[in-house]
Order: structure tokens, then sequence, then C-alpha cells
């Protein structure tokens, strides 16, 4: 082997050794361990502080409310939603007292009506809602049920209201077509109101030979789309069919 | 001093200078006690990270956009206030009866959202609770030239910020713009599934928080947990599965226009 093959050997062999002697001290002992990432950031990452102690470190002094809150509508509400982060009040409950809001503007957060919340989730109109007056001063928040029972149907089905309130139907009342028990105001899932069955029920006011007003549309019920119900294609909160004819 | 000797010089130097310095820096490690070996114990006490595997599932159904997850997670996580810095937030969906898609997020929802158009405009509405979807296949950790972000032994995508450089590639690399620069640090920080709570056992803060249940916790592979039963009883989707990400955010009722 000629001489200068064996020096640049010697070069590349001492080069490599350098190289792991300078990669052992530069990188971070941990590093690689579980992975290409440094182990002891874990650790870092672990140590971060709690804020939100869990509600099942609420229920160990506060079982009573716990209790109330457990048969109540809120159920599903954990007690920091509203009362702020309380892992510092489970470590010392005299010196962190958690806030509980009392102001009118905090639980429309919730309740205040959106229409692109769910229908069906309980939604108020803050602006005609009992004006003024906060809502703790009517509902218990851990049993919020409300105190008197809703005479319409508006108070829950909002959307459905606001949405037939601008519609050809705005002025049929809900019972026209639903018959709801009084047990419903009550226990709404156990008494479910009945719902239209068949095309007679709409017939009855739009068929050719209903004894209705003559300004309702009329459909021949025979040659209408038989087969198909009703509500298939027109919605009954805002039926378009007369909107078509102005346009 | 001739040419030959320079060069000689320049050779012998600046080695003998860093080699001598490594001597000194071997010799004064040699004199401290050894580290201590990092080891799974010393890093979760009784936690076993290789018996769990986490995933979250979003209902999208439930979503009442109350905004409650975005301040507790800003509470927990010590996120910046801004209104521009967001691990978790809450997208406002609303395709038009023109066909238009429209998408806000007022301050994360953090506040609620502003009523902006009558039901009369509306054809379907819906609320989306995004967070970073701590991919299975993650393309934030291929893009990392220091190795400061990486998936957990438990399949959480975690940042190590006294490694991070600020360089923002894994910024850039997340489809799903889960990630921002801390503005104090100025390291990049994203959602962790709170994994300082959940190997103590505790619920995400979103998830403590959310008052309808439209977030569920949970891990992949056991039958008897409340994610199982999330994606037994749901039509799942996952945001961008084009992509091959492999996201473990599973959304049930998801709609077509969300990305």
């Amino acid at each position: 082997m000629p001489q200068q093959i064996k020096y640049l050997f010697g070069l590349a062999i001492a080069l490599i050794i350098i190289f792991f002697i300078v990669r052992h001290y530069l990188m971070s002992p941990s590093f690689g361990l579980f992975g290409h990432y440094r182990a002891a950031s874990l650790k870092t990452v672990v140590s971060q502080e709690i804020k939100y102690a869990g509600e099942i470190a609420c229920t160990e002094c506060h079982d009573d409310i716990f209790t109330l809150k457990e048969k109540s509508y809120h159920r599903g509400v954990a007690c920091e939603v509203c009362h702020s982060p309380a892992y510092a009040h489970t470590q010392d409950p005299s010196e962190h007292k958690p806030p509980a809001p009392r102001k009118r503007a905090y639980c429309p957060l919730c309740h205040g009506y959106n229409p692109t919340r769910p229908t069906g989730f309980p939604q108020i109109d803050p602006v005609t809602h009992n004006p003024g007056n906060p809502c703790i001063s009517c509902h218990n928040p851990h049993d919020p049920t409300p105190p008197v029972t809703p005479q319409g149907c508006e108070p829950c089905h909002t959307q459905i209201a606001r949405t037939k309130i601008v519609s050809p139907h705005a002025p049929l009342p809900c019972t026209q077509c639903h018959i709801a028990k009084e047990e419903h105001k009550l226990n709404p899932r156990v008494a479910l109101p009945s719902k239209p069955r068949n095309r007679e029920f709409c017939g009855q006011c739009h068929s050719q030979e209903a004894e209705s007003s003559p300004e309702i549309p009329r459909v021949d019920m025979k040659s209408h789309y038989s087969g198909f119900l009703c509500w298939e294609c027109h919605y009954p909160h805002h039926p378009e069919a007369r909107l078509k004819k102005e346009e | 001093m001739n040419r030959r000797d320079l060069l000689k010089n320049l050779l012998i130097i600046p080695p003998g200078i860093f080699l001598g310095g490594l001597f000194t820096k071997i010799l004064s490690l040699l004199k401290k006690t050894p580290l201590g070996k990092i080891s799974l114990e010393s890093i979760y006490e009784k936690y076993n990270p290789h018996e769990h595997y986490y995933a979250m599932g979003i209902d999208i159904d439930k979503c009442i956009g109350c905004g409650r997850c975005v301040e507790a997670c800003k509470i927990e996580n010590n996120v910046p206030q801004e209104p521009f810095f967001f691990r978790t937030w809450v997208e406002r969906y609303v395709i038009t009866v023109d066909g238009e898609t429209k998408v806000d997020s007022p301050e994360g929802g953090i506040h609620g959202f502003p009523e902006t158009l009558t039901e009369k405009e509306i054809l379907r509405t819906f609320f989306v609770p995004k967070l970073c979807n701590h991919c299975d296949n993650p393309p934030c950790v291929q893009v990392c030239p220091v190795g400061a972000t990486y998936k957990s032994i438990d399949g959480a995508v975690l940042v190590d910020k006294d490694y991070c450089i600020g360089c923002r590639y894994c910024i850039q690399a997340c489809p799903y713009g889960a990630r921002y620069l801390h503005p104090e640090t100025h390291t990049a920080d994203k959602c962790t599934f709170c994994y300082h709570r959940i190997v103590k056992g505790l619920q995400p803060a979103c998830v403590e928080v959310c008052p309808t249940g439209a977030r569920i916790f949970g891990e992949v592979k056991p039958r008897n947990n409340p994610l199982a039963r999330f994606v037994r009883f749901n039509k799942i989707g996952v945001l961008k599965p084009y992509l091959n990400t492999d996201p473990k955010v599973y959304y049930a009722n998801l709609d077509k226009e969300v990305t």
C-alpha cells in the first residue's frame, strides 16, 4: 500500500474517533433514549403546574352540592366550568377562594340564543328573557330547572320559533300540529309531543277540497308527488312553496 | 516565519487548543459525580407510558360554541391571552342558502360568537372545536432540524422547549395550523393533550370543562374506555385524511365543508 494512502486512512480514522468524542460531549445525555429526542424534556413537560383540579377533587368536600347537581340538568357541567380553576383551592382552601359568577352576562355564554347551537339545547334571548334580573335570582345554577314551568314552546324551542315567525305558518300555534301533554313541560323526554303522521294531515288545509281560507295554497293531493310525505320536501316550520309563487 | 512554518502551525495550533480544552472538560466531568441516568421512573414515577396510547373524540353535534375549552386551555397551559395564540380554538361554520361556506372564529370563540347571519340566510351551521391532531405520522416532527419535537411513547406530540431553536419549520409544516410561536419564549408551542395532567390520571383541561360532553378523551386500544365507546357508536371522520398524517382526533358528524 502506498505511503500516502496509509496516512489518509489514519487521518480518516482519527477524524471519525474525534467526531464521536465531540458528539458525545455536545449532545444531551438523554437524547435518543426513547427516540430522536431528549428524554429529559419529558420531565419538563410532566412537571408543568396543574391549575384545574378536576371534578372528583371537588366532590370530596362539596358532596352536598355535587349530589344536587348530579340530579339536575347541569349534571355534565364540571364545577370548574363556572368556578374557575381550583387546584390552588384544593391545596389551601382558606387562602384561595374560587369565584362564582353572579352577573347576568355569564350564563348566556352557553344559554344565549345562537342559530349555530344544536337544536334542543336550552337557549334564551337575553334581550327579552326577564331583562335586568341576574339569572341566579330565578335559577339555582346547581339545579337550573326553571322555577316557573314555561307556558309556551319558545323558551326551549327558540330556533323553531324564530324560523316559524318569518314563515307563512307564523299565525299557526304549535299545538295546531303537535299535541303536547302538560307532562312534556316538566319531563321533556319522558312525554314527547306528537307529530303529524300522514299527508292527509296537511291536506286538512292544503288539499283542493279542504274547507279552509282561500288564500291558503292548494295542491291536488292525488297527483302532487304521491308516495312522498309533505315534510320530505317542505319544512313545516318554514314551508317555501308560497315564497316561490311571489317571486 | 516562512510559508511552510505558517501552514504547519495553522494545522497544529487550533486543533491543539480544541483538544486541550476537551481534555480539561473530560477531566472536570470525571471529577463530578456521574450524571443520574434518566429512566422512565425518574420522569413519570408510577405511570407507565407503554400501557397507554391516547386520542380524542369530538362530537360536533354536541358543541355549543361556549368557548369554555379555549379559556380553560389558556389558563391551564399559560397560553398568552392575545387573541392570536391558541392551543385549541372553536370555529363556526355557516353554509348559506347561496351555497357559500363562511368560517370564523372571533378570538378563538373564547367570548362566544356574535350573531352575524339570520336564520333565513343559513342552510346549515355548526361549531367545530380544533386542536393539535396528535398525528400518528406527524409532519411537524419530520421537519424539526434539531429533534425538539417528537411523538412520545404514549402517542402525544410534544415540544422540547429547551431544545427548540424557534425556526418555525414545524409551524409551517402543520397542515392543521395547530402550532404557534410563543411570544415570550420564542419557541414553538402547541397542544400537549395536557400531558402533565393525563400522566397523573386527570382529563385534559378542555375535556374537563366541556359542559356538553362534546369532547371525549381516551385511549385507542382498550375497549373499556370512553373513546372506544365513542368510536363504536358514531360515524367517525378525521381532518384532511388525504394527507396521510393519520390524525388521532376523531370527529363525529363531520361535515364535508370542514377542513
